[in-house]
C-alpha cells in the first residue's frame, strides 16, 4: 500500500501549519510557565525590564545595598520591557509572582484593576514627600499601589552649533518654533525632529504638545487639541520635519539629530549616555515650547512604578519588599540612582537636589513638576485611548484627514473601546 | 500490513514455542488494542500540543479574558460580545483587506520570480551553484534584520533606493514616500517580503524541475517544440504537484503576517499596513483584551483551514491521476 503512507504524511503536514497559527495565537495567553520552584525565605524577587548589563548590574548594587543591612537577598528577573506584563501575568496565574513588579507607569492601571496588588499604605510604604505627579503615576482609583523611584519627561534637545551659526535661541513658542524650525532647515538637515510613529513612541511624544494646547484624553474632541496637530501638520508641510517621521520611533529621532540631520528633537533623558558618548553634535536642553508666552509646559510622566502583589500564603514576604522599598526610595538613594540613569528622582527634595547637581538635564527637572501621568484620567482606558490618538496624528501628517475629523474620529474609536 | 502486526503480536506473546494457537486465539482484540498503541504517542501529542491551544483559543474568543483573568482564574462568558465588537470595528474589515492584497501580492511576486530563477538555474552553467547560494541570503538572515535593513533603505530622504532611482532620473528629488504614504506603504511591504519569498520558492520549485525526466524535454527537442511550448506542455503540468505544495504553504506563512510589518511599519501610517496578525497583536498584547485576540486568531486559522482541506483535495486529485 504505498499511498497509504504518503497520504498520512500530507495530511499531517498540511495541518502542522494550521495548528500552529492556532498555537502561535494562545501559547501566551494560556500561560505554559515552568513550575514555580518555592522561593527562599529571605530572599525578595523583582521582576524588571533590566536586561541590559550595566542597568542590570547598577540595579543590583542598589537592591543589594538595601537588603544587606536587613538580612534580605535581592534577586532579579528581568525581561525586555515590552514583556514585562505578559510575563508577570504568566506568573500570576501559576501563582509564582515575584515579590516587587516593577511596571512601566501607564500599564498599573490594567494590573491594579485586577485587585492582584497591594495598596502601599497597607504594608507601611512611606508614599509622603513625592512630587504629585509621580504619586499619580502609581495610583489606580486613588490608591496608590506603585512607587516610582525617577521618572523621565520629554524635553527640547537642540544642537547648540547650528542654533548659534543661525542666530537664534532655542524657541519658547509654538510660532518661535516653527520659525526657527524653517530657518534651520537647509541641505540635508531638517530644523525640527520628533517621532510621529503609531505606536506608544509617537503618543508620547505627541502629549507635550496636545496637553501643552489645552487637548484632554477623556474627551478628545474637545475642540483643543487639534491646534497640536495642525502644528504637527504645519511643520512636516513647511518642509522643516521630514515626512518620514510617521515611520520614526524615538530611537530613530536621536539618531537623525546625532547624525547632525535634525538641528532640534523631542526627546527624553534616556538619550543622554548616547549623546554623551558622541562628539560630532553639541547639545543642549530646552523647555517644551508652549502655545503662548506665559503657558506652563504639559509633558507626559514616564518611568516605571515597584508594586507589590498580593501574597495570601505569606504576609511575612509582602512586608518584607515594603521594607526594600522604603530604603530605595530614601532622597539618597533616589538622587544616587537618579543620577545613574539619568532620571528625576520622584521626592520633591531629592527632585531640587538633582536639577542644582545636573544643570545640563534642569530642564527636565523643571518640566517633571509640570508633567502629567497618561493613566490619571483614563486609567485602563489609555491602551485604547493613546491607540485612538496615534490614528488622528497619523491620519493628519499623511494628509488623509482633518484635525478636527481626526480628533471626532478618535474619540468614536475611544468611546467603542470602552 | 498484516504480517508485520501479526509478527509483532507473535514477538510480544515472548516467543513461547506453542504460541500460535493461543495467537490465533487472543488475536483480534490484541491486535486491536497494538494498533492504538502504535496511534497513541502520536495522538496524544496532537491532542495535548495542537488540539488543546485550539479549543481553548475557540473558547477564549466567547470570554471575557482581561489581566483579571490571570489573577483570579475567572474568564465570565460573553456570548458573542467578543466577535460584535470586533467585525464591528473598522480596523478589521480594512485589516482583512490589507492581508488579502498582502498575501495574493506576496504569492504572485514570489512565486513568478521564484519560477522564473528556478528555471534559469535549471541549465548548469558556471559558477551557478555559487549564485543560487547568495540568492538564498534572505531565507537566511532573520525577518526582523531584514525589516529594519529595508527601512533605511526605503527611507525617504536618504534610502538607497531613492538615491539609484534618482539617480537614473526615474523619480524627482522628493523620491517616492516608500513607507511615509499610506497609499503606498502596504507596496512597499509586499515588495519586502517577495525580496524575503523568493528563496523558498525558488528551492523547492528547483527540486521539482529536477524530477521531471531528461527524454520529456528531449522528445519535444525532437518535434521541434519552442522554448514556450515546451514550458507550457512539459514543466508546468509536470511541475503542479510541487507547485501546490509551495503556494499552500507559502500562503500560511504569508497570511499571518506579523514580525516584518511590526518592524518595517508597525501597521502604519494611518493603520494602512494593519493585517489580521497585527491586529491580534493589539488586541491581545496592547490592550489586553484577549478575548476579542482570539477572535481574530480564529478567524485566520479558519482562513488557514480552508486553504488547508483545498489544499488536501488538490493533492489527492494528483494521486488519483496515478502520478
Amino acid at each position: 500500500m504505498p499511498s497509504h503512507p504518503g497520504r498520512t504524511r500530507t495530511r499531517a503536514r498540511a495541518h502542522i501549519p494550521v495548528l500552529a497559527a492556532a498555537l502561535a495565537a494562545s501559547t501566551a495567553a494560556l500561560g505554559l510557565t515552568g513550575c514555580a520552584a518555592k522561593p527562599e525565605p529571605d530572599t525578595v524577587t523583582v521582576l524588571n525590564s533590566a536586561t541590559d548589563t550595566a542597568e542590570h548590574n547598577a540595579n543590583q548594587r542598589f537592591l543589594d545595598r538595601c537588603g544587606k543591612p536587613l538580612g534580605l537577598r535581592v534577586e532579579q528577573i528581568s525581561v525586555p520591557a515590552d514583556q514585562v506584563a505578559s510575563k508577570a501575568l504568566r506568573m500570576a496565574s501559576s501563582d509564582s509572582l515575584t515579590d516587587i513588579l516593577e511596571l512601566d507607569g501607564s500599564e498599573l492601571p490594567q494590573f491594579a484593576q485586577t485587585e492582584g496588588l497591594r495598596p502601599l499604605k497597607d504594608i507601611g510604604v512611606d508614599t509622603a514627600g513625592f512630587s504629585a505627579s509621580a504619586t499619580s503615576l502609581g495610583s489606580y482609583d486613588g490608591t496608590q499601589y506603585g512607587i516610582a523611584r525617577s521618572v523621565n519627561s520629554l524635553a527640547l534637545i537642540y544642537n547648540t552649533d547650528l542654533l548659534k551659526k543661525a542666530g537664534i535661541e532655542p524657541p519658547t513658542t509654538w510660532a518661535e518654533l516653527k520659525a526657527a524650525a524653517k530657518k534651520l532647515t537647509g541641505g540635508s538637515t531638517y530644523g525640527m525632529a520628533f517621532s510621529a510613529s503609531p505606536n506608544a513612541d509617537g503618543v508620547y511624544q505627541f502629549l507635550p504638545f496636545f496637553w501643552s494646547g489645552g487637548g484632554d484624553e477623556a474627551a478628545l474632541d474637545n475642540g483643543k487639541g487639534e491646534a497640536a496637530l495642525q502644528l504637527w501638520k504645519d511643520l512636516v508641510a513647511d518642509g522643516s520635519a521630514s515626512k518620514s517621521v510617521v515611520n520614526w520611533n524615538q530611537q530613530d529621532v536621536n539618531d537623525q539629530f546625532v547624525a547632525g540631520r535634525a538641528a532640534m528633537m523631542i526627546n527624553g533623558p534616556w538619550q543622554v549616555p548616547v549623546l554623551s558618548a558622541q562628539k560630532k553634535v553639541d547639545w543642549a536642553v530646552a523647555s517644551i515650547p508652549v502655545p503662548e508666552a506665559g503657558k506652563d509646559a504639559v509633558p507626559p510622566i514616564g518611568g516605571t512604578v515597584m508594586a507589590v502583589p498580593k501574597n495570601g500564603e505569606d504576609p511575612v514576604r509582602e512586608r518584607n519588599a515594603a521594607k526594600v522599598l522604603n530604603c530605595l526610595n530614601t532622597e539618597k538613594n533616589q538622587l544616587q540612582w537618579g543620577e545613574s540613569v539619568n532620571n528625576v528622582p520622584t521626592r520633591a527634595a531629592a527632585a531640587q537636589a538633582y536639577g542644582l547637581q545636573n544643570p545640563k538635564l534642569a530642564a527636565f527637572a523643571e518640566l517633571v513638576t509640570t508633567a502629567r501621568s497618561r493613566t490619571a484620567k483614563v486609567g485602563t482606558g489609555w491602551p485604547v485611548v493613546g491607540d485612538a490618538l496615534a490614528g488622528a496624528f497619523q491620519s493628519v501628517l499623511t494628509g488623509r484627514t482633518s484635525p478636527e475629523q481626526a480628533l471626532h474620529r478618535a474619540q468614536q474609536q475611544a468611546s467603542a473601546g470602552k | 500490513m498484516t504480517t508485520i502486526t501479526s509478527t509483532a503480536s507473535a514477538g510480544a506473546a515472548g516467543g513461547a514455542g506453542t504460541a500460535a494457537p493461543a495467537a490465533a486465539d487472543r488475536s483480534p482484540l490484541r491486535r486491536g488494542l497494538l494498533r492504538w498503541l502504535f496511534v497513541a504517542p502520536a495522538l496524544a501529542y496532537m491532542a495535548l500540543f495542537f488540539g488543546y491551544p485550539l479549543i481553548r483559543n475557540i473558547l477564549m474568543s466567547f470570554q471575557h479574558y482581561t489581566p483579571k483573568t490571570y489573577f483570579t482564574g475567572e474568564a465570565p462568558f460573553n456570548g458573542l460580545d467578543n466577535w460584535r465588537n470586533v467585525f464591528a470595528n473598522e480596523l478589521f474589515s480594512d485589516s482583512l483587506w490589507h492581508t488579502a492584497l498582502f498575501t495574493v501580492g506576496s504569492l504572485l511576486g514570489q512565486f513568478t520570480i521564484g519560477l522564473a530563477l528556478a528555471v534559469f538555474f535549471s541549465r548548469r552553467f558556471r559558477l551557478s551553484g555559487f549564485v543560487r547560494a547568495i540568492l538564498l541570503l534572505p531565507w537566511l538572515v532573520p525577518m526582523v534584520v531584514s525589516a529594519v535593513v529595508w527601512r533605511r533603505i526605503l527611507d525617504q530622504d536618504h534610502g538607497m533606493l531613492n538615491s539609484a532611482l534618482h539617480a537614473v532620473g526615474l523619480v524627482s528629488q522628493d523620491g517616492v514616500p516608500w513607507l511615509n504614504s499610506p497609499s503606498v506603504a502596504l507596496l512597499s511591504a509586499v515588495l519586502v517580503n517577495i525580496w524575503i519569498g523568493i528563496p523558498f520558492n525558488m528551492v523547492i520549485l528547483y527540486g521539482g524541475l529536477q524530477e521531471i525526466p531528461r527524454e520529456l524535454y528531449e522528445a519535444a527537442s525532437l518535434d521541434g517544440s519552442s522554448a514556450w511550448r515546451t514550458f507550457r506542455s512539459i514543466t508546468l503540468p509536470m511541475l503542479r504537484p510541487v507547485v501546490t505544495v509551495v503556494l499552500v504553504l507559502g500562503f500560511m506563512s504569508t497570511v499571518k503576517i506579523l514580525d516584518l510589518i511590526l518592524a518595517l511599519t508597525s501597521g502604519g501610517p494611518a493603520d494602512s499596513t494593519q493585517t489580521l496578525g497585527t491586529v491580534t497583536y493589539q488586541l491581545s498584547f496592547l490592550q489586553l483584551d484577549f478575548g476579542q485576540g482570539a477572535v481574530v486568531g480564529n478567524v485566520l486559522i479558519l482562513i488557514s483551514a480552508v486553504f488547508a482541506v483545498l489544499y488536501l483535495r488538490a493533492n489527492r486529485a494528483d494521486f488519483g491521476k496515478g502520478k
